[in-house]
């Protein structure tokens, strides 16, 4: 199915604010606007702050066990290392979080994978809307104006009217 | 086969979406009947680039893995 302009069109939610769950939707909408689809991101609940001018998404591996933990510099055998850290001592060590957070930006830097920042600019660029969600700036306090100015605010409706004739649709 | 592009685009060094992206940028350029060369290191580009002329129906003419892990792409703005 194609749009009346004969476009394939993808609805997405992202409702979660961590650095690695934050990748998804900018890389698949990113990825999809290149493909000449039209993009629509809902952002609700956690996902909320990713439209946040300056954006400080972090990343924990308390409760996330699936996370490898591997240090972006040394020797290659090195680096495949997946450093077993037990999650009680992650929790109860001050400033772990933002240890796994540089550690992972960085080997994802080191890779070749752009930034948060790099790949939602891709999606400013590429006409990608997104979409604030207007219950979660009330109950968190959020202002329009903390927002980057390519952002539009909506709700619900706003994004089941869209996703309605969507050929791909994803919560993330 | 034998096409001369128009423009080149080093992706090298980019993993997935940004050699998508930036030939979709980089298309934007060029003028129906132009040819792009598009040179990568991401080793999934050749299904990548695949799908991405299917779904924007651009011609790729040529996708090939060169020496030393580098793929090369010539793709014909059709629109």
């Amino acid at each position: 199915m194609a749009q009346e302009n004969g476009k394939r069109r993808l609805a997405m939610i992202a409702s979660k604010g961590t650095l690695d769950w934050a990748y998804p939707p900018f890389i698949l909408g990113s990825a999809a606007a290149s493909m000449d689809w039209e993009v629509a991101i809902f952002f609700t609940f956690y996902g909320l702050p990713l439209l946040k001018k300056k954006l400080d998404a972090a990343v924990s591996p308390v409760g996330n066990p699936a996370m490898p933990m591997k240090m972006p510099f040394g020797p290659k055998a090195f680096q495949k290392i997946n450093w077993p850290i037990p999650n009680l001592l992650m929790a109860n060590l001050p400033g772990f979080e933002s240890v796994a957070t540089s550690l992972m930006k960085q080997t994802f830097k080191n890779k070749g994978v752009p930034s948060i920042e790099q790949l939602r600019e891709a999606c400013v660029d590429l006409d990608v809307r997104m979409i604030g969600c207007q219950m979660t700036m009330d109950v968190f306090g959020f202002t329009k104006e903390e927002f980057i100015d390519e952002c539009e605010i909506g709700g619900a409706a706003t994004f089941l009217e869209y996703a309605a004739d969507a050929d791909v649709t994803l919560f993330i | 086969m034998d096409v001369k592009a128009d423009k080149v685009l080093d992706c090298t060094g980019l993993l997935c979406p940004m050699p998508v992206v930036k030939t979709k940028k980089a298309m934007n350029d060029l003028e129906v009947g132009q040819v792009l060369e598009m040179i990568a290191t991401d080793p999934g580009s050749i299904p990548d680039m695949e799908a991405w002329a299917k779904q924007t129906q651009h011609e790729l003419l040529v996708a090939e893995e060169l020496d030393g892990g580098k793929f090369r792409f010539l793709i014909r703005k059709t629109h």
